[in-house]
């Protein structure tokens, strides 16, 4: 299958932003310290430019498959760090590296002056390499590498401002819950060495028939082998990607700085989860339940991430939860088997969520509060991030002709038109989750940049005071959750955003022209897309097919005009109702939330998950340790036994001891009664 | 006319008991110590007796070794009990409890 | 004899690495008492030695044979047929490698930590070294005996002189817990002493064959010592009292080197010697490693003592170790063979770090900590990458053995892998939890004006660091030096005992006939 060489610029494209990295992580704190960027911003920007032309490569129908060197060898099993560059590779090198350089380029801007700001980019960096290293592995191996590794950079980058204990808290939850992911995933690639003998891709997929249909002894269950291995693959996913059960990380992730937000929580990191689905698409085609698990799973976090996304206040949480529900689409379209479609989305998702995620650190930078409430008006202060947002908010909100809207539509069309037995089921979820898109998105642009502007931080705070002084028990932490960032410490950099009297800035250009050229790719990425019915090629499609094959659907023109009419209406139905309610009857919002309390409130605090988990997963873990483990068994049971034996020694030797009187006739009587008692025995035995 | 054995013998066991007795009757130190010479001797008495009896005379070996032993001891005992008297300027043995666990 | 290949250097090296130490022990009892700094630099300089001079066994090294490499074999005495048999193969080299390296680290951190009874002290630490790569070289019981009790009295001294407040309590307990179940192995010896004809020499053991209700008995008697020493669940909980009472260089040998040898003797003598009793025990010893896996990492969630949290840790990694090591296949026994390192590495690596912070503001309690990430960065990031190795996230050397440990764990019982895998889950909790109550959040104002890490702590620090990306980045260098003897071992356990088996069982048909 590999028809080509390992190529130089084929090495570099992860490895220069590994030097990135380690250059600053070793001179950063002495020597590169604000030049940081430079270092690296280029190793990206080249790795950028080494994509393109592997992508060159690719184009011209090349696939690359070959090791570097041998990672671990023990008996039978051998692994290596290795590359395959296929077209799947190719799209991920593209999304990823495009993405990292402008993420970096606008983090110049938007970290200025930050005490930790080369530890900023060394840890930005080494996300960019870990990520190449993860979409270009040639194993199942490297791909944990990768996703450990990824995992690891979202840790220390939402962990960023450590100082403060939410920060900190917020990393270490989206560590521990993706743990938990990856518990299945391990179990998972441990399943594919026993029964493919090898973890490499090719190998694995080349044998993937013989397994069709087999069952194994999984724990004492007979379970049915594809269905098994493409499970416990998709749990890594699962927890990677934020769907239902394990999403619970990603909103607390909004504590890191945006870029971090924009980068890994966006664009690239939480997609490698639809990336693992599509890449091991020959493991999940042999099992339709493992299939439909994905298609279901899909649906429900995109349909519940985008109901929680409508009630909750804090900008970036409102496009976290965002993110989750269109990562809900692209497992959705994996799970009818359209692959192409959920990777399409991907790539145009990681455009338009990015543009969404900078643009709204944007207007943090500018007004130093997350809280949307806070905003207001700020159309007029920030036209350039305004219009980008709009852009972002069309193109995620499927308006037709934007990246988008192809996407998206490609993915309702897949789930109603695949052979899929839950196909129909998420499709009327697809189109709920289309109408709520873009009601969720318009609010935010709304509430932000439309109406009066309603006093940034100084408004937070004030209100923050009032309400902890007068309902202290019950402390909002929503408000608290937003981004340290400017507070002092980029206050005394050039001026322009210093937060005193007058009213919020324009973001500077190093900030502003990344965006701009995000908005080009939210808006036009998605052209490589356009089907056949709208008079495109559906280039995209075609070339991932060697990879991911392609859906055999069955339906008419007419069905086709029809479900694309029917997304687009709903769609637009969505923002003229978020319209009508957020700029018209603006006090319409609030009656229907006291209309609905309860279900406001169930909302609000997102069904609840963390306290559920927290009650029947971390309070009893906990209490476990304290309680059982620390005070009763190893202190009672075990330490009883240990000092116990002694002790009870001790005990008899007290016992013992009275017998030695030190007075000579009681041991002279001793004696004489042993004297007589051996003669009496040897008398009577004898 | 020789004496019979049971006689020795007999003499021997009142020789012995008379010692026991004291041992355990008496609480004077040097006075014990005296005993345990009538214990031993009248050990003594049943090894030689005995070795006549058998024509064997290893018994006599033996009743040497006794005496050689009781001598030590003796010596070794009344150098314990100087000791302890010039201490305690008592011979009275259940006021030594030294020993005592 | 067929089973050892002779010295291929010219000269007897393992001894010279064993006694090296003992001179610089020499040297520093006649040195003048007040002249402490030249006691300092003879104990790093003995220990640099003896590094240097064990170097050659790892260039030296032939990787292609499962024989006993750098042999020397001398009688001793004759009458109990006592040898001074000295020899290393791929299981037990790396860990004199590991010992020598551990004892230059733990002379640099004691460094200005230690400020009473300085000569005894280096003494002691220079004799434990000694002895204990004298535990790894040898191939005759009784010397192995000698070598393995010998190590518990330098060490006994260090955690009972030099440790902390509890220190008498913990030195005894550890002493008396270590003491009780090498009785026990003793019993063993000399039961197999008298069974094999006569002979220490394990080598010689090996090629006999021991009826199975015997290799019960043994194994038990075997793993009394062994057990205690890993430390496996139930009989673990020396481990924190000693670990915590004990100087930072104490925990250090004992995290690094000294709980190793309770693994290595089922490695070395376990299961060789005894291979049906080995696998017929493998579920209850895959049990108790699942148990301790989970159970010393769920009571780390409840640890608020720095030191006693990353003892626990232990028992939970030496779970993963003993697993590795009774799951009998290739990947479980080298992953447990590479994670005794990685164990040693990293958790040595911890000792030493808790011990740079414990210099400073002497308190090991986490709640005393906070916000250190702050005050000391470079402190912080070699901790960071500690912790990450003790997580096992790849590229770092926990990985490579936790991945290979768990592969071959649950190609031997699902269950057992499956279970364990939870403890990683848990593992990742606490450490992260640790380090940030230790190094996040709000700088805890007490620690304000701390120092970072200066050029000898860093040192001391260093060449773990390295450790754990070499062996992460490129473990075939270590792995290596297991294949073939780890082969060997299995084929001795898996086949080899069942061969033998049959052969009686051919025999015996044949005399009925």
């Amino acid at each position: 299958m590999a028809n080509m060489e390992l190529q130089w610029y084929h090495v570099l494209i992860p490895f220069l932003p590994l030097t990135g990295f380690i250059i600053n992580i070793l001179l950063g704190r002495e020597v590169t310290r604000y030049k940081a960027h430079w270092f690296a911003v280029s190793s990206v920007f080249g790795s950028w430019l080494c994509a393109l032309a592997t992508l060159q490569d690719v184009l011209a129908g090349k696939i690359i498959d070959a090791d570097l060197y041998t990672w671990i060898i023990s008996g039978t099993f051998k692994v290596g760090v290795g590359f395959l560059i296929d077209p799947l590779t190719a799209v991920m090198l593209i999304v990823v590296t495009t993405c990292a350089t402008l993420i970096h380029i606008y983090a110049i801007g938007y970290m200025h002056g930050d005490t930790g700001y080369y530890r900023f980019f060394a840890y930005l960096n080494l996300f960019t390499f870990c990520m190449l290293m993860l979409v270009m592995g040639n194993n199942f191996l490297q791909l944990y590498f990768g996703w450990e590794g990824v995992g690891l950079c979202s840790y220390f980058l939402i962990g960023y401002y450590f100082n403060k204990k939410s920060a900190a808290d917020a990393g270490k939850k989206a560590f521990i819950v993706n743990r938990f992911g990856d518990f299945g995933f391990g179990i998972g690639v441990f399943m594919v060495f026993l029964t493919f003998g090898t973890l490499h891709y090719a190998d694995v997929f080349a044998n993937v028939n013989s397994i069709a249909g087999k069952t194994v002894d999984f724990l004492g269950f007979n379970v049915d082998l594809p269905t098994l291995i493409a499970l416990l693959l998709f749990c890594g996913a699962v927890g990677k990607s934020a769907q239902i059960p394990l999403h619970v990380w990603l909103p607390d992730a909004m504590e890191g700085p945006t870029p971090v937000s924009a980068l890994i929580h966006a664009a690239t990191m939480v997609t490698a989860g639809v990336f693992l689905v599509a890449r091991c698409n020959p493991i999940f085609n042999l099992s339709e339940i493992a299939m439909n698990t994905v298609a279901i799973i899909g649906a429900l976090t995109m349909f519940f991430a985008a109901t929680i996304a409508i009630t909750q206040n804090d900008i970036k949480r409102i496009i976290a939860f965002s993110t989750c529900s269109h990562l809900g689409y692209m497992f959705l379209a994996c799970g009818v088997g359209a692959y192409a479609a959920g990777i399409f989305h991907l790539y145009t998702h990681a455009f338009f969520k990015a543009l969404l995620f900078l643009a709204a650190g944007s207007v943090i930078h500018a007004v130093h509060t997350n809280n949307i409430q806070f905003m207001g008006g700020l159309k007029k202060y920030m036209p350039i991030t305004y219009a980008v947002f709009v852009i972002a908010g069309l193109s995620a909100g499927g308006f037709p002709g934007l990246s988008g809207f192809f996407s998206k539509d490609e993915i309702i069309w897949s789930a109603y038109a695949s052979h899929s037995s839950v196909g129909k089921f998420v499709w009327i979820l697809a189109l709920a989750g289309a109408f709520f898109t873009p009601f969720y998105t318009f609010r935010l642009i709304f509430r932000t940049f439309f109406g009066e502007y309603r006093g940034g931080l100084a408004a937070e705070e004030a209100a923050t005071h009032a309400h902890s002084s007068s309902h202290s028990s019950s402390h909002d932490s929503h408000s608290s959750g937003h981004d340290p960032h400017g507070h002092g410490s980029s206050s005394h950099g050039s001026g322009h955003d210093s937060h005193g009297g007058h009213g919020p800035h324009e973001s500077p250009y190093i900030m502003t022209v990344p965006l701009m050229f995000l908005a080009i790719g939210a808006v036009a990425a998605g052209w490589v897309g356009i089907p056949p019915l709208l008079g495109g090629g559906n280039h995209f499609a075609h070339f991932l097919q060697p990879v991911v094959g392609h859906p055999e659907f069955h339906a008419t023109h007419a069905e086709e005009w029809g479900v694309m009419i029917l997304s687009t209406t709903i769609a637009l139905i969505g923002l003229g109702l978020s319209a009508f309610m957020y700029l018209r009857k603006t006090d319409l919002p609030e009656r229907i939330s006291k209309q609905f309390s309860l279900l406001y409130k169930i909302l609000y605090n997102k069904y609840y998950v963390d306290e559920f988990y927290n009650l029947t997963i971390v309070q009893p873990t906990l209490k476990l340790a304290n309680k059982i483990l620390v005070g009763f068994t190893d202190a009672k049971i075990i330490e009883g036994i240990v000092n116990g034996v002694p002790n009870l020694i001790g005990i008899f030797s007290q016992k013992l001891r009275r017998l030695q009187t030190g007075i000579a006739h009681h041991y002279a009587i001793f004696m004489a009664a042993g004297a007589v008692f051996i003669v009496a025995l040897i008398i009577l035995l004898s | 006319m020789a004496v019979p054995l049971s006689w020795y013998m007999l003499l021997s066991l009142a020789v012995f008991s008379i010692g026991v007795f004291g041992f355990l009757s008496r609480r004077n130190i040097i006075i014990m110590l005296m005993s345990i010479e009538l214990m031993l001797n009248g050990v003594n008495i049943n090894l030689i007796a005995l070795s006549h009896y058998i024509q064997d005379l290893r018994g006599q070996i033996l009743a040497f070794f006794v005496i050689a032993v009781a001598a030590a001891e003796a010596a070794i005992g009344l150098a314990i009990v100087i000791a302890m008297f010039r201490n305690r300027a008592t011979a009275h043995v259940d006021e030594i409890k030294e020993m005592q666990g | 004899m067929e089973q050892v290949i002779m010295n291929n250097l010219n000269y007897p090296i393992l001894s010279t690495v064993i006694f090296l130490p003992v001179l610089g022990a020499l040297l520093i009892l006649i040195n003048k008492r007040s002249w402490e700094t030249l006691t300092k630099w003879i104990a790093l300089g003995t220990s640099i030695l003896t590094f240097v001079a064990s170097i050659p066994l790892f260039t030296h090294f032939d990787k292609t044979t499962h024989k006993m490499q750098f042999v020397e074999r001398f009688s001793w005495i004759p009458n109990w047929n006592i040898y001074y048999f000295l020899g290393v193969d791929g299981i037990s080299v790396l860990f004199i490698l590991l010992s020598t390296l551990c004892a230059i680290l733990c002379v640099l951190i004691s460094w200005t930590a230690i400020t009473n009874k300085i000569k005894e002290f280096y003494i002691a630490i220079l004799l434990t070294t000694s002895f204990m790569i004298g535990v790894f070289c040898a191939l005759d019981f009784f010397l192995f005996y000698l070598f393995w009790e010998a190590m518990l009295i330098p060490m006994f001294l260090i955690i009972g002189v030099w440790g902390g407040p509890n220190r008498v309590y913990a030195a005894i307990k550890f002493f008396l817990y270590t003491l009780v179940g090498s009785v026990l192995m003793l019993v063993g010896i000399i039961v197999l002493y008298l069974y094999s004809g006569k002979t220490f020499d394990i080598l010689t053991m090996m090629t006999k064959h021991y009826p199975y209700t015997m290799q019960i008995w043994l194994f038990w008697a075997f793993f009394a010592a062994f057990a205690v020493k890993v430390p496996m669940w139930p009989v673990h909980t020396w481990l924190p009292d000693a670990h915590t009472e004990a100087p930072t260089a104490g925990s250090v040998i004992l995290a690094a080197v000294l709980i190793k040898m309770g693994a290595y003797g089922f490695l070395r003598f376990s299961l060789p010697l005894l291979p049906e009793a080995s696998k017929a025990m493998t579920p209850v010893m895959l049990t108790l490693s699942v148990i301790a896996i989970i159970y010393g990492a769920i009571i780390c969630l409840g640890q608020t003592d720095l030191k006693r949290l990353i003892a626990y840790s232990s028992v939970s990694h030496m779970g993963f170790v003993t697993l590795g090591i009774f799951a009998l296949n290739t990947q479980g026994v080298e992953g447990g063979i590479l994670q005794m390192l990685n164990h040693g590495v990293v958790t040595g690596a911890l000792f030493l770090s808790v011990g740079v912070v414990y210099e400073r503001t002497h308190t090991r309690r986490i709640a005393d900590y906070g916000g250190l990430a702050t005050e000391m960065p470079i402190y912080s990031s070699f901790f960071m990458v500690f912790t990450l190795a003790a997580i096992g996230l790849p590229a770092t050397n926990g990985f490579i053995g936790e991945f290979l440990i768990l592969l071959g764990g649950f190609a031997a019982n699902k269950w057992a892998g499956v279970l364990a895998c939870t403890g990683i889950i848990i593992g990742a909790g606490y450490m992260l939890w640790l380090y940030q109550r230790v190094f996040f959040m709000e700088v805890n104002p007490k620690l304000h004006g701390l120092v970072d890490m200066n050029v000898r702590e860093t040192i001391a620090l260093l060449p773990m660091l390295i450790l754990v990306f070499w062996i992460g980045v490129y473990p075939n260098s270590f792995l290596s030096f297991m294949h073939t003897s780890v082969q060997h071992l299995l084929e001795r356990v898996n086949s080899g005992g069942m061969a033998q088996e049959a052969q009686i069982a051919k025999n015996i048909m044949e005399v009925i006939r």
